[in-house]
């Protein structure tokens, strides 16, 4: 008997759009709450052992995740939001870092790997199409020697 | 009195493994073959005493003796027994233990499963393998000795094992993960060996691809637990963080991945075999540096063990030591002739090279990409992050690739494949898979341009391996006399790249379609993730047997109907007083419920974390698919088929070993 | 040629040995502060000892300052309490409190046994200030110059051979610019 006033208590409850559970933080929709995870996935805790503020419980953290909904309730947008933090905390809290002179070679290195490979794949197939035929060919001193061999193989032992 | 014997025991297998390093090794340089006999009791003799040392420390812990300092760091009296044993290696000392047990077994099994290889090289793969041992032996007794003593100030009891590490994931994850890096080991033995005896064949390829399969399975088992234990664990629902101890782990992984493959190449053709040898190499340096990195502390990582800059420095000199030596030996003895072999441009051999373009570009993604950091702060450029968003982006790509590579390579022939055939072949499994993905994609609702190409990609390989197979299995005898007649090395290729496919497929929709809500809620809310809500029951007190906790019960509904209940926990640890969040999963094969308990917001209300996964178990499936896959290779009848032949042949002759004459004589 | 580029690994190995090796030992959890070269951020909060008095930016105009971030719930602030106040008594540094995110009457309490060594003390319960300051972890301190620019930040515990070896040397450099 309870189980189903509990089930038509939860039918109610979950059906009525009215009934729906605060966000830790409020959001107008989803999209805004896509951004805020996104947001706290790519800032990093200064404070703690290698992870994003999203995950870690560090007060430092919280706070940081108090200024990004903070500043996106204030219309700021995501570099505006990322600025503002590492201007207080430096580049460390950027999981991803900003292309300059610095990080060029960071950012490039798939595009350098994967063309560099690809140059020596082209000229590995250019170099074994100009190899010749599978086995050395005999040279006419080796290839007498070869004869004599196979010609005492046939003499009876 | 115990303590002592196992780290006599270290001691002894430390000389054991000096013996092990100069005598054999000595033995096939001069020809003399009663040094070389000393091989393999050597390599016996040293894992008897590891093991007797690894023996005496599991004893330790299980019977509460806290005069061991290692044992008054990781345990308890009120510890489980079971984490007691896995509390072993819950530690930098111990975990080191485990290594070195890893590795003299290994050396032991080479030992045993190589007879019919000839001396020469058999000694010359256990003197390097016992070089490794005899280095991390080193560093084990001088700086990491599990068996210091608290004397005389017995503590009464231990200060507990990590928290976090009270799980069945310690039980598994560390052994699996240890056996995959240590299993490189052989290769790079095997590698060593044939620069020394300049013998660098296909016959060393056959050699040495069963060892390297089977390491490779065990790192990929290896690397899927670490990653599960993270998500139930740790992680708040995440499975890969990109962090550097992560990134250690798979970095041997991509390497010998596309060491896997080089040496299928050098096998079967007997081409690219300085390539070959180089990433026998590299795969072991990168199982080195992955240890340093753990160990050392130059890096900051929620995995890392604690650091200590004179063990950082000892391990740096050791993988210094290893990696200059060997790669010297490599620049100077490495073959540069060329093979004069001919392939054409869509062989096979092309496309296993792209594939070792692709995975090695992947590596050295992921090492530039963790080591990046040290490098900039090295040149005072300042102290920089890179993380998931940096290589969520660049390693996309590459794996994308790779996949749409292997589809199209699975048809590819040796020596030379026909463009226009190949194109033909593909047309079909190309629709097959478009279509596929574009249902996929409406299922999960909406098309993602990330979603569409990975899940595009795993769809093209498992078409692409299942039309192979269908094509290599048609008999006159029938479709199952077909399939029987596949090598159990056909069918390791094929569970491998279908693990692959899985693998990719989970990763792509639990990235692109799964939900995550932080919510507030208080007893009697629900709230609503994609099509489930959440009822938030109660909350109250729960006392386990070395913790306090609070524990949640949570209803999940689907349609009105309950799909199950969870009870997420946040634990406080009696004797640490650290605070650990349980979160409970409801799994299924097609999508996990994930709930968690976060911070307290009032004295009702939580913050809680819902999150909806689909697909995220096939993550770790993949894996499993390719460790079994790899496990398959290896049983292949040709590695077992030479035993009849040996007696025959020692019945005849004196060759131990009815050599691969061709490719020994061809220009090398 | 081909034999060089043989060689071309064991040089990159050499490379990444050496970096690694200058790695050992740094602690990778101390960061170089963002605010260097920029002027203390806007502020305006109440003085511990003085509630209903306001203290702002303009508190570290006209001479040079040290300003260390502290709380009662920090163990290390504890540890470094004692050299603090040798700094302020034996040493005459103008050392300005910013208790961050501490209960007023707790720290109170905590001075009247320690001693206190700051010219003044800026009560931070919400932790604001130190936000802007990217404080994140008690104690640090900062050197900031008359000009109210901030020039350094430490991260830890101050003591003796702190104070000659990082933070006199700031000191010496920022006077003797002016």
């Amino acid at each position: 008997m309870l189980r189903i006033v509990n089930f038509l208590l939860v039918l109610l409850l979950s059906g009525g759009a009215a009934a729906e559970v605060a966000d830790v933080y409020d959001f107008s929709d989803r999209a805004q709450e896509q951004r805020y995870q996104n947001l706290i996935e790519e800032l990093r805790c200064p404070k703690c052992q290698n992870q994003n503020i999203a995950d870690s419980n560090a007060p430092i953290s919280k706070d940081m995740r108090d200024a990004v909904y903070r500043m996106m309730k204030d219309g700021a947008s995501n570099e505006e939001i990322v600025e503002s933090l590492v201007g207080r905390f430096g580049e460390f809290v950027r999981y991803k870092p900003e292309l300059d002179s610095r990080t060029f070679l960071l950012w490039a290195t798939p595009a350098i790997a994967v063309l560099g490979g690809l140059l020596v794949v082209a000229g590995v197939v250019i170099r074994s199409r100009r190899a010749g035929p599978e086995s050395p060919a005999l040279s006419a001193e080796e290839q007498a020697r070869v004869n004599k061999m196979l010609a005492d193989q046939d003499k009876p032992s | 009195m115990y303590p002592e014997l196992g780290q006599l025991a270290l001691i002894l297998a430390l000389l054991l493994a000096v013996l092990l390093s100069v005598v054999p090794l000595a033995g096939s340089l001069t020809g003399r073959d009663n040094l070389q006999a000393f091989a393999r009791p050597l390599a016996s003799g040293m894992f008897v005493f590891v093991g007797l040392a690894f023996a005496v420390l599991t004893h330790a812990f299980v019977t509460d003796d806290f005069s061991v300092a290692y044992v008054a760091n990781n345990s308890n009296s009120l510890l489980p027994w079971y984490y007691k044993f896995s509390a072993v290696w819950g530690g930098h000392e111990g975990s080191l233990l485990l290594w070195i047990l890893m590795l003299a077994g290994w050396t032991l099994a080479v030992a045993i499963f190589s007879r019919r290889l000839p001396a020469v090289m058999i000694s010359q793969v256990l003197s390097v393998l016992g070089m490794v041992c005899v280095g991390f032996l080193l560093f084990i007794v001088i700086t990491s000795n599990p068996f210091d003593r608290l004397l005389p100030n017995v503590p009464a009891d231990g200060t507990d094992l990590n928290p976090l590490l009270q799980d069945f994931g310690l039980i598994v994850h560390p052994p699996m993960l240890y056996m995959g890096y240590v299993g490189f080991a052989v290769a790079f033995a095997f590698a060593i060996a044939a620069l020394i005896n300049g013998r660098l064949d296909a016959a060393w390829a056959r050699w040495s691809r069963p060892w390297t399969t089977v390491a490779w399975a065990f790192l990929s088992l290896g690397i899927a637990l670490g990653s599960w234990w993270a998500y139930y664990e740790l992680g708040w629902g995440g499975w890969w963080f990109w962090d550097p101890v992560e990134n250690a782990s798979l970095l041997p992984w991509l390497s010998g991945t596309a060491l896997m493959h080089s040496l299928a190449v050098t096998e079967k053709r007997g081409v690219f075999k300085s390539w070959t040898v180089l990433l026998a190499i590299v795969t072991f340096a990168l199982s080195l540096l992955g240890t340093f990195l753990v160990r050392s502390g130059v890096l900051t990582s929620v995995h890392a063990f604690a650091s200590d800059p004179e063990r950082g420095t000892f391990l740096l000199g050791l993988l210094a030591v290893t990696v200059i030596a060997s790669l010297a030996l490599y620049a100077f003895r490495a073959p540069v002739v060329h093979v004069r072999s001919r392939y054409g441009s869509l062989s096979r051999e092309v496309f296993l090279l792209l594939n070792n373009v692709l995975l090695v570009s992947a590596t050295l993604l992921v090492a530039v990409g963790t080591l990046y950091p040290l490098v900039l702060d090295y040149l005072e450029l300042g102290k920089l992050s890179i993380g998931e968003p940096f290589f969520n982006l660049t390693f996309s790509p590459l794996a994308v690739a790779t996949g749409l590579l292997l589809g199209a390579g699975i048809f590819s022939r040796w020596k030379k494949t026909d463009g226009g055939w190949l194109a033909r072949k593909l047309l079909w499994p190309l629709a097959i898979s478009i279509v596929g993905t574009t249902a996929v994609l409406i299922g999960y609702g909406g098309f993602k341009p990330w979603a569409f190409l990975g899940i595009f990609s795993a769809l093209w390989v498992t078409v692409a391996t299942f039309w192979d197979l269908w094509d290599k299995s048609s008999s006159r005898k029938g479709r199952l006399h077909g399939l029987k007649r596949q090598s159990r090395s056909y069918y390791g290729m094929v569970l491998g790249h279908l693990g692959l496919a899985i693998t990719m497929a989970g990763a792509t929709v639990v990235s692109n379609y799964g939900i995550e809500r932080d919510v507030r809620m208080v007893p009697g809310d629900v709230a609503t993730v994609g099509d489930y809500q959440f009822v938030f029951r109660d909350i109250g007190a729960r006392q386990g047997p070395n913790f306090t906790a609070q524990y949640g019960t949570f209803d999940v509904m689907l349609d009105g109907e309950r799909v199950s209940v969870l009870h997420p926990e946040k634990r406080q640890y009696s004797v640490g007083m650290s605070v650990m969040t349980e979160a409970d999963i409801d799994a299924g094969l097609f999508r996990d419920i994930f709930v968690a308990i976060g911070e307290r917001i009032t004295d009702e209300a939580w913050a809680i974390r819902l999150q909806y996964k689909p697909l995220v178990r096939w993550l770790w499936l993949g894996s499993l698919f390719m460790a079994a896959g790899g496990f398959l290779a290896i049983a292949d009848r040709r590695y077992r088929i030479r035993e009849g032949a040996d007696k025959k042949a020692q019945a005849g002759t004196a060759s131990p070993e009815p050599g691969p004459a061709t490719s020994a004589g061809a220009t090398s | 040629m081909k034999r060089f580029l043989l060689f071309l690994p064991l040089l990159v190995a050499l490379v990444v040995g050496v970096v690694l090796f200058a790695g050992i030992g740094k602690d990778p959890t101390k960061l170089e502060s963002a605010l260097v070269g920029k002027p203390v951020p806007e502020f305006s909060l109440r003085d511990l000892h003085n509630p209903d008095a306001m203290l702002d930016q303009s508190l570290f105009r006209g001479q040079v300052s040290l300003l260390n971030v502290w709380g009662t719930w920090c163990p290390a602030c504890k540890d470094e309490h004692d050299d603090l106040m040798w700094l302020a008594e034996e040493k005459g540094v103008n050392i300005i409190g910013l208790n961050y995110k501490d209960n007023r009457d707790d720290a109170l309490v905590w001075l009247d046994r320690l001693g206190d060594p700051y010219r003044k003390i800026i009560y931070d319960p919400r932790g604001t200030l130190g936000f802007d300051l990217g404080v994140y972890g008690a104690p640090e301190t900062f050197v900031i110059d008359a000009g109210g620019v901030v020039r350094y930040r430490h991260v830890g515990v101050v003591n003796e051979t702190v104070w000659e070896q990082t933070l006199l040397p700031v000191i010496n450099d920022v006077q003797g610019n002016g």
